[in-house]
C-alpha cells in the first residue's frame, strides 16, 4: 500500500482514511479506528444472532465479534477467498471485526475534498455516511463506522429491550 | 485552604495506602478485642489493641484525616490507662471501643466517598471515651462539652474547599475518591514470579535456538530436544500460571473476622448465648469469590444465629448446654473451597416446612425425602419464622443466597437434623478465572457444560425417552421423569441425530430443576480459560461466556440455568 503522494505539492493536512472494496463499491473509513488487519479464519459460530454477524474469534486471548459488511449492505456475494480480509476496529473501547473483499489504500483527504452526500435510501442510509470523495476518477463512499458499529440495527451492543 | 492545597495533593497520592492500612488495623482492632479474655486480659494482646489505636491515629494526622485523629486520640488514652493497668478492662470498655471502632470505619468511608458520619455520633463518642478514661461512670458530661472541642470534630477536608460549608448537611459535596482497588503483594511473591519469567525467557530461546537450528542447516530438527523442551515450556508456563493465580488468592479469615462481632451483637441483641468457632481460616480463595460471599455468609450466620440456635431456656429445656454453638469451617476439598455453616440448634422443622409450603403454593412432591423438603427454603419468598424480626425472617434470603452461590458456579447444600442443628455447606471454585468443563459437540459446533452443575451423562433406551404432548419430551432416569431439553432445538443448529438414544443426555442439577440435556457427543473433560464475550459483543442467552480452545479456536461455556429456562419457553425467534 503506497501512501498517496500529494499531487500539487503542497502537503497535506487533512485526515487520513483506509479504503477497502465491497463488492464493485469502495469505501473510506477513518484510519485512527483502524487497530489492525487481518486474514479472513475461520469464526465460531454464536448462537440466535443475525446472519452478517459471522461469530466471535480469538484475537491473543480476546473474544472478538466479526461483522459481514457485505452481508449486511447485500453488496457483493459473501464468499470467503485468500483475498478476504477483516479489518479490526477499535471503537469506543471495544475491538470488532468487519469482513470486506479486499482493502485498497490509505488516503488523505482535505476537508474540501469531501462533499455532502445526497439524500439515500436503503440499508447504509446517510446517518453513517460522512461524505463522497473523488479520488482518481473513483468515488469513495467516506463511512461514519463508528456511528454505524453502534446503531442497534448491527445488534453489537445490547440493546436496552 | 488554599495554601495547603498543593500540599494535599501530594499526599492524595498515599490515601490509598493509608485507607488499606487503616481498614487492617480496623479490623485487627475488632479482632483483638472480641479475643480478650476480660477477667484476665493478657498484657500482650492490651498493646496490641493500644498499638493498633495508636498506628491509624498518627497516620491519620499524617495524611490529612484530623477527624480520624480526634477519635483514636482518645481512644489511646483510654487504651494506655487499660494497658497500664491504671483502669480495669471491663464490658463498657471494650463496648465503647467497638463502638469507637464502628465511627472509625464510617469515617474511613465517608474519606473513600460514602457518606458522611454525624459530628453528633463522634462527639457523643469522643465523650463517652473521655467520661470512661477520666474513670467517671457519668456519661450525660457529653452535654457540657467545652464548645472549643467541636472545632477538632469538623472535617477540614481536602477535597472541600470552603471549610464554612463544612457542616452536618454537606457531606454530598464531598467527591467521591475514585476506586481504586489495589493488592498487597509480598515481595517473595513477586520474586517468584520475576523467576519463573526468567525461566520462561531461557525456554523460550532454547526453543528458538532449536527450531532455527533445524531450519539453517541440513541436518534434521532433533525431534527428542524439542520434545525435551516444549516440555519444559509447558512446565513453566504451569508454574508460571499458579504463581500467578496465587497473587489474586486471600485468605477466607478476611471474611471469617467480621462474624465474632456479628454474632456477639446478634446474642445480645436476640438474648440468646451464642459462641462462634472458626477453622481453617487460612484456606485461600480468589479475591473475586470472596468479596462476593461475604453477603450470603452473612445471611446464612443470621440465620443460624437468629432460628437455628434456641434461647437459653429452650435449649435447657431440650436438655442442650446453655450456650449455643455455630462453627463455621473452611478447607479445600480437590479443585474446590468448602465454607461449612454449622450450629446445634432446632434444626429444621419438616411438618413446619411443609404446611408453610402448601400455604404458599409451593410444588411438594408425594411423599417427600427429608431434601426434598430442605430445598424448600430456597424457594423464594419463603419464610417460617412466625415473627419477622429485624434480624431476619423475610423469606428474601436464601434463594438470593442461592442463586448468587450459583452465579460463582458454586453449589449450596443442607443437611438438618430436628432437635441437634442444621449444617449448611457451600462448595466454591478456587478461582473465577479457570473451571472445569465438559465439552460436547452438537453438530458442528462445541460448547463447554461447567462441570459443577453434571450429575451424570448417559445414552438412553428408546423406550425410555416419551413425548408429553404440547410440552415436549421427557426422559425417564433413576425413578424420575425429566425434561428433555435439546440443546440444538435452543440454539436453533443442525445436529447429528434428532434420536437421544443415538446422542448423549447428561443430567444437570439447576435452580429450575433437574433436566437432561441432549447432545451428540461428549469430547472430554478440560479445564477452561474463562474469556468474557460481553466485552466486545453482548449478552448471549444460554451463554454464561466464551473459551478459547487448545486449537485456538472459540468455545462457547453454556448458562446451564438459562438454557433449561429457554427450553421452557417457546423456541426462541432468530432474528436472520
Amino acid at each position: 500500500m503506497e501512501r498517496q503522494q500529494p499531487q500539487d505539492g503542497k502537503p497535506r493536512t487533512g485526515q487520513e482514511f483506509l479504503t477497502f472494496a465491497l463488492g464493485a463499491e469502495e469505501y473510506g473509513i477513518d484510519i485512527l479506528k483502524v487497530q489492525e488487519i487481518r486474514c479472513y479464519e475461520k469464526v465460531t459460530h454464536i448462537v440466535n444472532a443475525p446472519g452478517f454477524i459471522k461469530g466471535v474469534i480469538n484475537l491473543r486471548g480476546i473474544i472478538v465479534p466479526i461483522v459481514d459488511l457485505r452481508m449486511k449492505f447485500a453488496l457483493g456475494s459473501a464468499e470467503y477467498t485468500a483475498f478476504t480480509v477483516v479489518i479490526i476496529l477499535n471503537i469506543s473501547d471495544r475491538v470488532v471485526g468487519v469482513v470486506v473483499d479486499s482493502v485498497s489504500d490509505v488516503i488523505q483527504l482535505d476537508p474540501e475534498e469531501i462533499r455532502e452526500a445526497p439524500p439515500l435510501h436503503g440499508d447504509l442510509d446517510t446517518r453513517f455516511i460522512r461524505g463522497l470523495a473523488t479520488l482518481n476518477e473513483r468515488m469513495v463512499i467516506l463511512m461514519d463506522i463508528e456511528t454505524l458499529m453502534s446503531s442497534p440495527d448491527m445488534a453489537l451492543v445490547a440493546d436496552a429491550a | 485552604m488554599s495554601f495547603d492545597d498543593d500540599f494535599d495533593n501530594d499526599l492524595s497520592e498515599f490515601h490509598a495506602i493509608f485507607f488499606e492500612e487503616a481498614g487492617e488495623h480496623l479490623a485487627n482492632l475488632e479482632t483483638l478485642l472480641l479475643g480478650l479474655d476480660r477477667d484476665h486480659p493478657d498484657s500482650e494482646q492490651l498493646n496490641a489493641i493500644f498499638r493498633a489505636a495508636h498506628s491509624i491515629k498518627g497516620s491519620a494526622s499524617t495524611f490529612g484525616f484530623p477527624d480520624m485523629a480526634a477519635v483514636t486520640h482518645d481512644l489511646e488514652t483510654l487504651l494506655d490507662r487499660v494497658r497500664k493497668q491504671e483502669l480495669m478492662l471491663s464490658e463498657r470498655i471494650i463496648d465503647i471501643t467497638l463502638v469507637a471502632r464502628d465511627v472509625l470505619l464510617d469515617q474511613l468511608a465517608a474519606h473513600q466517598g460514602g457518606e458522611a458520619v454525624l459530628p453528633e455520633r463522634v462527639e457523643q463518642v469522643i465523650a463517652r471515651i473521655k467520661a470512661i478514661a477520666a474513670g467517671d461512670s457519668l456519661e450525660t458530661l457529653a452535654v457540657e462539652r467545652p464548645a472549643d472541642e467541636k472545632a477538632v470534630v469538623e472535617r477540614p477536608e481536602a477535597t472541600v474547599v470552603d471549610i464554612a460549608s463544612v457542616q452536618k448537611d454537606s457531606s454530598k459535596s464531598v467527591t467521591p475518591m475514585s476506586e481504586q482497588s489495589s493488592i498487597r503483594v509480598s515481595v517473595e511473591r513477586v520474586d517468584q514470579l520475576i523467576n519463573l519469567v526468567g525461566e520462561l525467557v531461557i525456554t523460550q530461546s532454547m526453543l528458538a535456538q532449536t527450531a532455527h537450528l533445524g531450519q539453517v542447516s541440513d541436518e534434521p530438527i532433533d525431534y527428542e530436544r524439542l520434545q525435551e523442551r516444549l516440555q519444559q515450556l509447558e512446565r513453566n508456563t504451569r508454574e508460571l500460571q499458579e504463581s500467578v493465580m496465587s497473587i489474586r488468592m486471600l485468605p477466607v479469615s478476611s471474611v471469617f473476622n467480621r462474624f465474632p462481632r456479628l454474632v456477639r451483637d446478634l446474642a445480645g441483641k436476640l438474648d440468646k448465648q451464642i459462641e462462634l468457632r472458626t477453622f481453617g481460616e487460612g484456606t485461600e480463595i480468589d479475591r473475586g469469590v470472596i468479596e462476593k460471599i461475604t453477603d450470603p455468609l452473612t445471611h446464612l450466620i443470621r440465620n443460624s444465629v437468629d432460628h437455628g440456635i434456641e434461647t437459653v431456656a429452650e435449649r435447657e429445656a431440650a436438655g442442650k448446654p446453655a450456650k449455643g454453638v455455630v462453627t463455621l469451617t473452611a478447607c479445600h476439598q480437590g479443585g474446590s473451597v468448602v465454607i461449612e455453616i454449622r450450629d446445634d440448634g432446632r434444626g429444621l422443622n419438616r411438618d413446619k416446612l411443609l404446611a408453610k409450603a402448601r400455604e404458599r403454593g409451593i410444588f411438594v412432591p408425594e411423599s417427600p425425602t427429608d431434601q426434598d423438603i430442605w430445598q424448600l427454603i430456597f424457594a423464594p419468598g419463603f419464610s417460617t419464622a412466625e415473627t419477622v424480626t429485624d434480624v431476619s425472617g423475610r423469606g428474601v434470603g436464601m434463594d438470593v443466597v442461592r442463586r448468587n452461590i450459583e452465579q460463582l458456579g458454586g453449589r449450596v447444600e443442607l443437611q438438618s437434623a430436628a432437635g441437634q442443628g442444621t449444617t449448611i455447606s457451600i462448595r466454591l471454585p478456587l478461582t473465577l478465572a479457570i473451571m472445569d468443563g465438559m465439552s460436547v459437540g452438537i453438530g458442528e459446533n462445541n460448547y463447554i457444560v461447567p462441570l459443577t452443575t453434571i450429575m451424570e451423562s448417559l445414552r438412553p433406551r428408546p423406550e425410555d425417552v416419551k413425548s408429553v404432548a404440547g410440552t415436549g419430551r421427557v426422559v425417564y432416569v433413576r425413578g424420575e421423569y425429566l425434561p428433555l431439553v435439546a440443546l440444538h432445538e435452543v440454539f436453533g443448529l443442525t445436529p447429528l441425530s434428532d434420536k437421544p438414544e443415538q446422542g448423549i443426555l447428561i443430567i444437570v442439577d439447576t435452580e429450575c430443576g433437574r433436566a437432561a440435556l441432549f447432545v451428540d457427543e461428549l469430547l472430554g473433560q478440560r479445564q477452561v480459560v474463562i474469556k468474557s464475550l460481553e466485552s466486545n459483543y453482548r449478552k448471549v442467552p444460554g451463554i454464561s461466556a466464551a473459551t478459547i480452545m487448545g486449537d485456538g479456536s472459540v468455545s462457547m461455556i453454556l448458562d446451564v440455568s438459562e438454557v433449561v429456562r429457554l427450553a421452557k419457553r417457546p423456541p426462541l425467534a432468530c432474528a436472520v
